[in-house]
Parts: C-alpha cells; sequence; structure tokens
C-alpha cells in the first residue's frame, strides 16, 4: 500500500472524526484473498478521497459464525466489545465489505446499544458513484462476461440486490445472471458457519452445484460481494480444473478498471 | 313426520360445526404450549401482508402452473362455499334454492352460472394435481418424507373436493332438468350442467330426478362437514391457518436473528468491572428455574412457531431450493415443519389422555429432527424464501443450534475449535488480534 492506512485511534488522536468506519472483518483482516479485496476497497476510497478509518488491532470478530453457530454468549461478548469501542469514538456510519458483518451490525447490534448507519461496500460504492465522486470506466473489461454470484446475506437477508449490479453495469462487460439468482440464489455453502466445519455428507459439495451453474453460462468473472462466496467460489473454479475463469470481489474489479 | 329431514340436517349441522370448534380449540390449546411471540406490533402492516400474502396468493405466481391452478382451486373454494349458506337456510327451513328470491332473477342467474363454472375449473385443476402429484415425478412431491399418510393425505383431499363438485354439478344437473319439466321452480343459470350432464338425466324419470338431485344435496352437505372436520388431521388446516400465519409473520429484515435477552444480561454483568460478582439478586426467586437457552422440545419454541407447524401444507418449495437438500443432505426444512407438528401432535393427544402433559421421554430434537439435520443448515434463508404462507423454518433451526450449543456442549468439534478461536483471539481463527492490521502495511 502506498499510503497509510488511519486508525479510529489516529483519527482521534487528531481530534477529528473520519467520514465512515470501515468494518473489515475477520476475512478480510486475515485471509490472503480477501486482503485483496480489503486493500482494493482501501485504494478506491483513498484515490476517491473519503476519509476512512479503520479499528485495527481494536476490531473484534463481528460474532457472525458463533451467532450462527448458536452459540448466543460468544456473540454478545463479541457485539459488546465492538459496541463499546466503537460507541467510545462516536462512530456513525461504517462499511464493511463482508454481508455477515454488515448484516449482524446493521440488525443485530442496535438491540445491543450499536445503532449505526451501516452500509455493504457496494452500496457505499454506488452512493459514491450517484454522488459523481467514484467515476467508473470498464475499458479493460469490454468484451468479458460477468456473472454475479448473490451473498445470502446481502440478498435475501436484507433485500438487497441492485447495488452491486448497477456498479458491474458500469463496466462495459457483459452482465450474465444465473438461473438462480436474486431472491432465488443458491447459497455458496458457507454460511451459518459452514466455513468452518466439513459439511454434513451428500451428494456434492454446495459451493461445487454453484459454481457449475455459475461456469455453465460460460463467464469469464464470476463477481462476488463477499469474503466467504469468494473463496467457495474459487474453491469450485478449482474444482473443475479451470484455470479460464476468475472469481473477483466488485471492489477488485472497480479497482482493476481504475488501474488501482 | 314432515320434519324429519329438517330435524335430521339441524342436528348434523350442529355436529359437523360443533366438532370442528372442539378441533380448532384443541390446536388453540397446543399453540399455546409454545412461548409467547410478541407479534402483534405494526397491526396495519400485518394486515397488509396477510391480505397480500395469504388472501391475494402473491407467492403463489412463483411457480406458474401450480400457482395458476392453486389460484383457481382457493377462488372456486371460497365462492363455491357462498353456497354453504344457501344449504343450511334450505336445510333448516325447508325451502329450495331460498337465494332466488333475495338475489332476484338476474343476478341469481348470475351467481349459480359462476358457481357451477369455477366448480368445472376446480374439477380440471384437481385431476391436474392428481396426475401431477401421482404421475408426473415433481421432484419435491415424491421425496421420502411424504411417504405413508402424508401422500395419502394429499390425495384423500384431492378427492374429497372432486367428489364435492361433481355432487354439486349433479345436483344443478338433475335440478335443471326438473326445472325445464316445471317440476321445480325456474332459478338459475347452469351453462356448465345443462351442457355436460344435463342431457344424461334427460332419460330419467322425475322421481329418479328428484332423488338424485336430493342425494347430490345432502352429499354435498355431509361432504362439506366431513371435510371441514377432516382438516385437523391433515395438511389442508392451510387452508384456515394461512392468514393468522401470515398475521404474525415476521416483519424484520430475514438476516436478522433474535438477540437472547437472558444472556445480554450475563454479559453486561460480565463486562461491568464495577459488578460484584458475589452479590446476590436483591429480588432473585430461590425457586426460579433458570431459562433455558434455544429448544429441544415444543415447549421452549414460540407460538408462532407451532402456528408454522400447523399451517404447513408440506408443498416443499423450502426443501425444493435448499442448498443442503439439493446436494443430498439430510436437511429437508419441510421434515423440520412435518416433525414440528407431529410432536405438537404427540404433546397434545398426551394431554388429552392424562389431563396435563406427563413426560413421555421423548423430544422433538434427537427422536424427531436428527442433530444431522440441524448442522446442515446454511442459515441462506431460501426456505423461508420460497414458502408461499411465510413460515420460518430457519428459526426452528437456529432455535435447536443454542440448545446443542449452550446447553449441551454438543457441537461439532470443529466448531467448538472456531468458538474458542473467536473467544480467546476474537477472530475465528488462530490469528493473534495484534496483527489485525498487518495487511496494511503489507
Amino acid at each position: 500500500m502506498d499510503f497509510t492506512i488511519k486508525t479510529m485511534a489516529d483519527y482521534a488522536a487528531e481530534g477529528k472524526m473520519p467520514e465512515v468506519l470501515f468494518f473489515v472483518g475477520c476475512m478480510g483482516s486475515f485471509d490472503d484473498r480477501a486482503k485483496k479485496v480489503t486493500k482494493s476497497l482501501c485504494k478506491i476510497l483513498h484515490k476517491v478521497g473519503v476519509e476512512f478509518a479503520v479499528l485495527g488491532q481494536e476490531e473484534s470478530c463481528n460474532g457472525d459464525p458463533a451467532k450462527r453457530a448458536g452459540n448466543e454468549f460468544i456473540f454478545q461478548m463479541m457485539a459488546h466489545t465492538n459496541i463499546e469501542i466503537m460507541n467510545g469514538y462516536g462512530v456513525k456510519k461504517i462499511v464493511t465489505a463482508c454481508p455477515h458483518c454488515f448484516n449482524i451490525i446493521k440488525n443485530e447490534y442496535p438491540g445491543l446499544g450499536g445503532n449505526y448507519e451501516v452500509l455493504h461496500h457496494t452500496q457505499f460504492l454506488r452512493k459514491l458513484m450517484e454522488e459523481g465522486r467514484l467515476k467508473i470506466e470498464g475499458g479493460i473489461f469490454k468484451g468479458k462476461k460477468i456473472i454475479f454470484h448473490d451473498p445470502c446475506y446481502l440478498g435475501r437477508g436484507n433485500g438487497e440486490y441492485e447495488a452491486p449490479r448497477q456498479l458491474l453495469q458500469k463496466l462495459d462487460a457483459e452482465l450474465v445472471e444465473m438461473k438462480r439468482c436474486k431472491s432465488n440464489g443458491l447459497c455458496c455453502g458457507a454460511g451459518g458457519a459452514q466455513m468452518f466445519k466439513e459439511p454434513e455428507k451428500g451428494n456434492k459439495d454446495i459451493n461445487v452445484e454453484r459454481t457449475e451453474e455459475a461456469l455453465g453460462e460460460s463467464p469469464n468473472i464470476i463477481a462476488t460481494g463477499c469474503p466467504f462466496c469468494n473463496t467457495m467460489m474459487t474453491d469450485g473454479v478449482k474444482h473443475f480444473n479451470n484455470t479460464e475463469v476468475s472469481v473477483k470481489d466488485i471492489a477488485e474489479l472497480l479497482a482493476e478498471a481504475d488501474d488501482l | 313426520m314432515q320434519y324429519i329431514d329438517n330435524i335430521i340436517f339441524f342436528i348434523a349441522l350442529v355436529v359437523g360445526f360443533g366438532l370442528f370448534f372442539k378441533s380448532l380449540k384443541e390446536i388453540y390449546r397446543n399453540i399455546q404450549l409454545g412461548k409467547e411471540s410478541n407479534r402483534s406490533d405494526q397491526k396495519s402492516k400485518r394486515w397488509e401482508t396477510m391480505a397480500k400474502v395469504a388472501l391475494g396468493q402473491s407467492k403463489m405466481g412463483k411457480r406458474p402452473i401450480a400457482g395458476f391452478f392453486h389460484v383457481i382451486v382457493y377462488v372456486g373454494f371460497v365462492i363455491i362455499n357462498i353456497e354453504l349458506l344457501e344449504i343450511i337456510v334450505d336445510g333448516i327451513f325447508g325451502t329450495h334454492r331460498f337465494l332466488a328470491i333475495i338475489f332476484g332473477d338476474s343476478l341469481y342467474g348470475a351467481f349459480t352460472a359462476t358457481l357451477e363454472i369455477l366448480a368445472f375449473l376446480v374439477i380440471i385443476a384437481v385431476v391436474v394435481f392428481f396426475i401431477r402429484r401421482n404421475f408426473y415425478g415433481v421432484k419435491r412431491l415424491t421425496m421420502k418424507e411424504l411417504f405413508g399418510w402424508p401422500k395419502h393425505d394429499a390425495n384423500w383431499i384431492l378427492i374429497i373436493e372432486f367428489a364435492l363438485m361433481v355432487a354439486f354439478l349433479t345436483m344443478n344437473s338433475s335440478d335443471w332438468v326438473l326445472q325445464q319439466r316445471q317440476v321445480l321452480a325456474a332459478n338459475g343459470s347452469f351453462p356448465v350442467s345443462s351442457t355436460l350432464l344435463g342431457p344424461i338425466f334427460q332419460n330419467f324419470g322425475d322421481g329418479a330426478l328428484i332423488f338424485t338431485e336430493r342425494g347430490a344435496w345432502w352429499f354435498h352437505f355431509i361432504g362439506i362437514l366431513f371435510f371441514m372436520n377432516y382438516l385437523y388431521y391433515s395438511k389442508h388446516l392451510h387452508i384456515i391457518l394461512a392468514f393468522p400465519n401470515t398475521w404474525y409473520a415476521n416483519l424484520e429484515p430475514k438476516g436478522k436473528f433474535n438477540n437472547l435477552d437472558s444472556v445480554t444480561a450475563e454479559i453486561k454483568l460480565m463486562m461491568d468491572p464495577n459488578a460484584d460478582p458475589y452479590a446476590a439478586t436483591p429480588d432473585a426467586d430461590p425457586n426460579a428455574v433458570p431459562e433455558k437457552f434455544g429448544a429441544s422440545d415444543i415447549f421452549d419454541l414460540k407460538q408462532v412457531q407451532l402456528l408454522n407447524a400447523y399451517s404447513c401444507t408440506e408443498c416443499g418449495r423450502c426443501t425444493a431450493v435448499c442448498p443442503a437438500n439439493i446436494t443430498g443432505k439430510k436437511l429437508s426444512p419441510r421434515k423440520i415443519m412435518m416433525d414440528t407438528r407431529d410432536r405438537i401432535e404427540e404433546v397434545g393427544r398426551n394431554i388429552n389422555k392424562n389431563g396435563k402433559f406427563v413426560d413421555d421421554g421423548k423430544k422433538l430434537l434427537d427422536d424427531h429432527i436428527q442433530r444431522e439435520e440441524v448442522w446442515a443448515c446454511t442459515t441462506c434463508n431460501a426456505c423461508v424464501e420460497a414458502c408461499p404462507i411465510l413460515i420460518d423454518p430457519l428459526s426452528i433451526i437456529i432455535e435447536m443450534r443454542r440448545f446443542l450449543v449452550m446447553e449441551q456442549s454438543a457441537a461439532p468439534q470443529e466448531l467448538n475449535q472456531m468458538m474458542s478461536n473467536i473467544e480467546n483471539n476474537a477472530a475465528p481463527w488462530q490469528y493473534n488480534q495484534a496483527d489485525r492490521l498487518k495487511w496494511a502495511s503489507e
């Protein structure tokens, strides 16, 4: 990174408040693949001139995998820790690149005293685009076919189907849909803490089923908006020994389009 | 003796409705076994949801073929039952086609003609459904959880509806011929009966026709009473319960799960540096039973979840879109709902027999729903989205996970690992929290 990522603590020390807190999440912080998405989003925000901060070492897991696995105790421990820190800084607006962080902070934190305006990064980027701050020129994607896989916790969970598509449409690529898309979208198989365990016995892995469907439309790129989906679809593409198709987060595609 | 018909009719009516209300009362009692749901906020939104989803069938169109025929049967059912009003008045007072006097010639003609056409369409729809269900091989209608009673039940419903409609048209046809012969006063218009069955009945004598008309009339009436009382034992209960079920539906975003208040209190105490862990809570009841986390039986579920179970018509749209089920895992959201209802019924029978619930050594979890099913769910909400009447199987699965994890510490080993990582490192993997910002300098 050729610029410094500032934390909320940095801003507080300067006596300032950033426009938005970027809640990075565990995947975005530690997973090698998801870190690229984190960096892409930072690059875009930096380029556009959005003042943003992260929590850095003060951030804790949002608690989603524990809650979905049934462990309300650990979820609330994490939630209270995060809320205490974010309220301490007076955080108002949060952007995340993970629908699981997005969903839980938006919907489940308010009941525990954490009230913020929470946006998924595709929603935030769309807003920047509508405000004319973010310009998208997708020349390098001309002639390419992009297919979008709806993350459950963004789509069905919170009814957001359009923001990611509106961004992708700006990329000069051909946007294709799978048969199961939007409210009928098929899960990547990672939600509900499935990411952290072997699946139950069946005929097939869910991510293989989903990737097969995506590959059936012969895209060049499978676009995702969730680090869990990203991993699952990447594994799926590998399962089919396909080296042609790449799996990319929308933030990565936008950063690439701008040569960031 | 001339009133014997009316008396028999009246007794049948009272017994039929009496038994029906007894069933409804039992269902209500059984639903009360669950915990309170707190779902009576936002009343206008709830009425709107009910009007749209239950009355307006807004979610049935997603599968157009089934949706189209379902609407026919539904509209037919609702409108043809206006006829019940006429049957009741005629039956009690010994009148014939009493609505004709009230409605007047042209309106009564339109009314009977509408009923005729609807009855005919219902017959077609019911036949299509029967073929589709038994011979066409729609996957969600031929899965193993439907073997036995659920499959017979579905067919019985179709057969009963078929018989009721045929009786209705037979009654009209013989009536029509009798009207032609001026044995009965000319009332109503019968576009289907006059062309379809009427010509056959032309060869009957007056007596045989009157007998047929009365026979069909009684069959239709007794059939409706029977059908009404059959509902309690049938998946067809949805024709009534779809309405309260959609009224009490979840209005929050689907991704939002409830936070357990009992846990919040604990966590707050734990995180408060000034709290004295040894201090006794001043107003604590020494005999209070500690709150149970999650659900292992129907008593732990919310009332709305039990209502969900009674409302389920086992159409399997949930299971057809479940990613776990699609890929061959044991989970079927429909089975979760069927199991829940089976268990409520089991408990209900227990209460009927003993006056109150006597522990039968069984539970919903393990005796009906297997842990393997509970752990296969990705919480993707596809089942919730798919349900035409807004049933939420996912919420039951989550309550069972809560029970397994917080009461029994019985999560799969890998999940225990994940949870202890979160507890110790604030991330589901074994990374140091101090490294959270490392990506920024890489």
